[in-house]
């Protein structure tokens, strides 16, 4: 307890968190709530994700049962609209940022070498903040019913008009809400790196990750705010009798589309830009080689995030902006895939020329390289304004964004949840089971989402409860459905094995995969304190320097 | 993958982007084409460079000595930095010239312009089509989910559409004629298209607007000038009926059809509800979702939710004799 005598400020903190010596439930729901140690918070936000995800998971097989069929009429369309509605919103929301930032909770303030979150307080509150969103959101079900604007609720469709009962005013709540605790996380960020960092690790040294989560924390900065406010004009709108988007009494249907989309564009980006620091830590490790052209790794994710911030109307090319708009925006999104594109050469040079490891990690990260690819290359086609014209709101886009939100943060979250659980629980995940959700789930995933594309071509657009035989959509639909049922175990091993691991799993040491950043320094499980002493560092693989004494890192960069 | 797609739009040409029958949707198709064979292209070489990379450097066992630890080329960087940005550059040329194709201004009808202008107006959950002018020639007649278009053969006729919304976002997209345009309350947008080639021409509803969104259907009929004349001709006519219909005429007239519904030369005058004035001219009821058939339209009339649930027009629970009379006199509107 040496550190403590050292720290006594940081001890505070930890007062209220006082270890139970037995595990019962009271006292493990009394730690949840009162902790305000980043590790914990990290947990409990990825586990509130994972428990959203099957909530989404299921909706969206409700939707696909639902299409199985020509003409089927296993579900209304009202349900059918409020599934939709509810599985995008839960998944981006609820799922997506959530295991995100719970992940970056847990492995920033160790992989810079600090003891927690610049604001520990502020961190529970994000976290409750989230997750009561989350509940006000689902509240909606208590009061009749999920809303059915769909998940980026054009306006005026979220006016009392047209939507009479209290679950868009719920919807609306609870993603301001959640949106708060988003915004304080961001900050908490933002300041954890920039004046947390160990002795020694300038901002040209921290591990990739922590620079990808910078960049998210920035963004989440600028995207956020204006999503709140559009949020506020909705309740403004239904609840004291503002116009801002009733287009009868002058309001604009218009200004929410710019609104959204100004929050939505950056919005994709918060949700692949720390999976681009996982797959970052995850190759090199498994390739046994430094992360290939780290400097231009740095500056190809401020360059994506920069750009991202503008270029929320390609998501707008049909409503009759003038071609010059056009033209700008297709232009900025089309320079996006330079940047991306960087990422993708620098990782495959990472690994050319290195010793390759398919352990569980690295299987998801390939996954993750050869899917997100794909995602990117049909992104590059929607940037392309005619094209767009017959691609916007057909299937095609739902097979897109999928393949980026499954192929590329699904499957770089499973790397970083598959590298870094032995460092969370002490324990090794099952490779066995591992290797079964990966197939079934890279199997499965092309099977659902790749005929979607096809239906998109076919003239399928999305969001329809039901379509006509003989149109050419029936055989996608299907291919589709099965590929979803085959997805289906693929997360319940997942689960199974996240469980069954906790007491079953090989001890694992606290650095099983012989890796170069700092949380591997720590014990696994690490302590509250998370270091005994607050490590000096030389250059970004602190690890690999203590192994090759005679050849350290800092030489090099 | 090309293949596949071919076969399949082979198999159903009805909605298929790649099967264009106007100049605007097949510059966007060669377009498409072309874009699809440089993100094919990049998606070769590059999952060929990542499948290289794993059975050249992969390792069954781990261990063994580290490999050469390769920091970064600032060459190699700026070589595949360069590289995407020469065929970004690229992409945006192409990018521009079909969209100033595509994408062209409204003219103003003119004498003898061979155009014909319709302003379409969305509803939850059906169109409505005014027709205003043909050749120069102003029209100012209404109906709904079924658009009649000229097809030009040796000359150019071209179809000009004013698109707005009467409630929420909607979407105009037929893939064979163009790309979508919404329509926005509170916007006016257009769109247009030509084709040489009669036929029925389907498309849908593309922006998500509220509960029938999926059965917000389109029908173009695209036919020779002659029969899109004399289709022209008999929609500008009033609503005739024989002498022993008039009874039947007085019950639809009695009841509240008429607060929704049009028929042009009656005191039916609603405009909240399709134009009724020459249905049974029409191919399908409720926005394209059923033949037009006289069993099909009682069981409208009995109770529309069971057919369109969530339909904004309602049961109105009307005796056998009103049902009879009403649909009697519907079936005359041809």
């Amino acid at each position: 307890m040496a550190v403590v005598e050292q720290e006594p400020v940081l001890l505070r903190a930890y007062q209220f968190t006082p270890e139970p010596d037995s595990a019962s439930w009271s006292a493990v729901l009394h730690i949840c709530v009162m902790t305000v140690d980043h590790k914990k918070i990290g947990i409990m936000y990825v586990i509130m994700a994972l428990v959203f995800l099957v909530i989404g998971g299921i909706e969206a097989l409700l939707i696909r049962f639902q299409l199985l069929f020509p003409r089927n009429n296993l579900i209304g369309p009202e349900t059918f609209n409020g599934l939709f509605t509810m599985h995008g919103t839960t998944m981006v929301f609820f799922v997506g940022m959530p295991i995100l930032i719970g992940i970056g909770n847990y492995l920033v303030p160790l992989m810079i070498g600090a003891r927690d979150m610049a604001f520990p307080r502020l961190n529970a509150f994000g976290f409750w903040a989230t997750l009561f969103g989350g509940l006000l959101l689902y509240f909606c079900f208590v009061t009749g019913g999920a809303p059915t604007m769909g998940w980026f609720a054009y306006a005026p469709l979220t006016e009392h008009t047209f939507a009479r009962s209290a679950a868009t005013d719920f919807w609306a709540l609870g993603l301001a809400v959640s949106g708060f605790g988003t915004l304080t996380a961001g900050i908490n960020f933002i300041a954890t790196i920039l004046a947390m960092r160990a002795p020694g690790m300038t901002l040209r040294k921290i591990p990739f990750f922590v620079w990808t989560m910078l960049w998210t924390a920035v963004l989440i900065l600028f995207a956020i705010p204006p999503l709140t406010v559009a949020l506020t004009m909705i309740l403004l709108d239904r609840n004291l009798g503002t116009h801002f988007f009733d287009v009868q009494n002058g309001g604009s249907a218009f200004l929410w589309q710019h609104l959204f989309w100004f929050f939505g564009h950056p919005e994709v980006y918060i949700l692949i830009l720390p999976v681009f620091g996982m797959v970052s830590e995850v190759i090199p490790v498994f390739s046994r080689k430094v992360l290939f052209g780290y400097e231009f790794m740095a500056a190809a994710t401020a360059a994506i995030a920069f750009i991202s911030l503008g270029v929320w109307a390609h998501h707008m090319y049909a409503v009759g902006m003038s071609r010059v708009v056009d033209l700008y925006f297709a232009a900025a999104s089309l320079v996006v895939s330079i940047p991306t594109g960087i990422k993708l050469f620098n990782w495959l040079a990472t690994m050319y020329g290195g010793r390759i490891i398919l352990a569980s990690p690295m299987l998801f990260a390939v996954g993750f390289l050869s899917m997100f690819l794909i995602g990117g290359l049909t992104g590059i086609m929607l940037a392309v304004v005619p094209f767009d014209l017959q691609l916007t709101d057909s299937y095609f886009v739902v097979g897109h964004f999928h393949w980026v939100l499954i192929g590329g943060t699904l499957f770089g979250t499973f790397a970083g949840i598959h590298y870094w659980y032995p460092k969370v629980t002490g324990r090794m995940l099952s490779e066995r089971l591992a290797s079964w959700q990966f197939w079934l789930l890279y199997v499965g995933f092309i099977l659902t989402f790749g005929p979607m594309h096809v239906a998109g071509f076919l003239g399928m657009p999305r969001r329809i409860y039901t379509y006509d035989a003989g149109l050419g959509w029936d055989f996608w639909n299907q291919v589709t459905t099965i590929g979803a049922i085959i997805q289906v175990p693929s997360y319940a091993i997942l689960v199974f094995n996240l469980i069954t691991s906790l007491w079953k799993g090989q001890p694992a040491g606290d650095n099983p995969w012989h890796a170069w950043t700092l949380e591997w320094a720590t014990t696994s499980p690490p302590p509250a304190y998370n270091f005994e002493t607050i490590p000096t560092v030389h250059s970004r693989r602190p690890l690999w320097d203590l192994s090759h004494p005679d050849d350290p890192d800092w030489k090099y960069e | 993958m090309s293949s596949l797609l071919l076969l399949a739009s082979a198999e159903t040409p009805d909605l298929s982007m790649f099967d264009p029958v106007s100049p605007s949707a097949k510059s966007i198709r060669d377009l498409s084409i072309l874009v699809m064979i440089i993100t094919g292209l990049i998606f070769l070489v590059v999952e060929a460079v990542l499948c290289y990379c794993l059975l050249r450097f992969r390792r069954s066992t781990p261990g063994g000595n580290e490999p050469p630890q390769i920091y970064g080329s600032q060459p190699i960087e700026i070589a595949w930095s360069v590289a995407p940005a020469l065929i970004v550059f690229m992409l945006v040329l192409i990018t521009t010239r079909t969209l100033w194709e595509v994408n062209t201004d409204l003219p103003k009808p003119r004498a003898d312009d061979r155009a014909l202008f319709v302003t379409v107006v969305g509803h939850q959950w059906w169109w409505e089509y005014i027709y205003e002018s043909h050749d120069g020639r102003k029209l100012g007649f209404t109906t709904s989910n079924e658009l009649h278009i000229p097809v030009g053969d040796d000359t150019a006729r071209p179809v000009y559409l004013t698109l707005k919304s009467s409630d929420v976002c909607h979407s105009f997209w037929v893939p064979r004629l163009a790309g979508k345009t919404d329509l926005i309350p509170g916007r006016t947008n257009h769109t247009w298209f030509q084709t040489a080639r009669p036929g029925l021409y389907l498309g849908q509803c593309a922006e998500y607007c509220g509960c029938q969104h999926a059965n917000m259907l389109i029908r173009v009929v695209a036919e020779p000038i002659e029969d899109f004349e004399r289709w022209l001709d008999h929609q500008q006519q009033p609503a005739v009926v024989e002498a022993d219909l008039h009874v039947a005429q007085g019950a639809f007239l009695s009841q509240s059809c008429i607060n929704c519904h049009r028929v042009r030369g009656t005191t039916a005058a609603g405009t909240f509800g399709p134009d009724l004035t020459h249905l049974m001219s029409r191919q399908t009821l409720a926005s394209g979702m059923i033949p037009n058939t006289p069993e099909n339209l009682r069981a409208w009339l009995v109770n529309p939710q069971n057919i369109k649930a969530g339909c904004l027009m309602p049961a109105f629970g009307l005796n056998k004799h009103d049902l009879d009379q009403i649909v009697d006199y519907l079936l005359v509107l041809r």
